[in-house]
């Protein structure tokens, strides 16, 4: 019940910066990534802002040794670079360097959408889904692929 | 950019922040849109919790109502933008923060906050691949730019 309160909180807040920052204005966004063209710095003052707050904030709660309404942290312990990261990264660029939308104002902007949403958002969707079908694909062929071997070794 | 607008990025970036730090103080949990999106919509385990998920989904889209409702008005459409361009990027977007766990909220604000190198290095490669890509279709293609 708190946690669900929690949930609405932050994300309200989160919302309200993102339309505030000109997250949610794709040609602003274009314009930051746009060095070759009028650059428009100002993106630069969001992920400054935001990351200027978790960055520091960050460090003295993960001091604390469990949330206050939680018994563990939920982020990955994963450390290792690998090649999804890599190409989802790569692939996640090209997408909002087309288009000017990353999940978050995409989500968001359904507070407000134009024509521009209705476009985007479901072909965003679309991508996830594709991609976790994809993903228990491979799980599947890996976890086949290892039954076969212990049964050749056997 | 006029001063103004810095200021409204800046504190735009600021609440962004803080909504991340309250989450991962009060819940365990880091406010990583793409996931939180993928596990609501199409891979919720027992184990995870909907509800708060839900919530935050929400949040975000009245946080933004009360934003364009007092403050600014909502953006509007490009007319000129190709909308096979938005499916598009919408598809690759979708696909490439599923496949590399993590968006620019996910990696970019929490990751880069919690000095995670794997998100120091997903943001640096989304950063640069988003402006080349730009570039290219902008400045080579000619498409989508603010000429039409």
């Amino acid at each position: 019940m708190a946690k669900s309160f929690v949930g609405l909180l932050t994300g309200l807040i989160f919302g309200f910066g993102l339309a505030l920052s000109g997250m949610t204005q794709p040609e602003k966004v274009l314009g930051f990534l746009d060095v070759a063209g009028q650059w428009d710095p100002s993106l630069l003052f969001v992920l400054g802002g935001a990351v200027g707050v978790t960055a520091v904030s960050f460090h003295f709660i993960l001091r604390r040794k469990q949330p206050l309404l939680d018994s563990r942290y939920y982020f990955s312990s994963e450390t290792h670079i690998d090649r999804a990261l890599v190409l989802g990264a790569v692939i996640f660029g090209a997408g909002w360097g087309i288009g000017g939308y990353c999940p978050g104002p995409a989500v968001t902007l359904l507070a407000a959408p134009s024509w521009e949403l209705w476009a985007f958002l479901p072909a965003m969707l679309l991508g996830i889904y594709v991609e976790k079908l994809w993903e228990a694909a491979r799980e599947n062929k890996a976890a086949v692929a290892e039954v076969a071997e212990q049964n050749d070794c056997s | 950019m006029n001063s103004y607008a810095m200021v409204q990025s800046l504190s735009g970036g600021v609440l962004i922040g803080v909504a991340a730090a309250l989450l991962l103080w009060l819940t365990g949990h880091v406010a990583g849109i793409s996931g939180i999106i993928g596990r609501v919509l199409f891979a919720i385990k027992k184990s995870d919790e909907l509800m708060w998920r839900v919530l935050f989904l929400i949040g975000l889209v009245v946080g933004a109502k009360l934003y364009y409702s007092g403050f600014a008005a909502a953006p509007a459409g490009r007319d000129h933008f190709p909308a096979w361009l938005l499916i598009l990027s919408g598809l690759l977007v979708g696909f490439g923060t599923s496949l590399g766990k993590g968006c620019t909220s996910g990696h970019g604000v929490c990751g880069l906050g919690r000095l995670s190198v794997r998100s120091l290095v997903a943001t640096l490669i989304f950063l640069s691949v988003a402006i080349i890509t730009t570039t290219l279709v902008r400045h080579v293609f000619g498409l989508g730019g603010s000429n039409g």
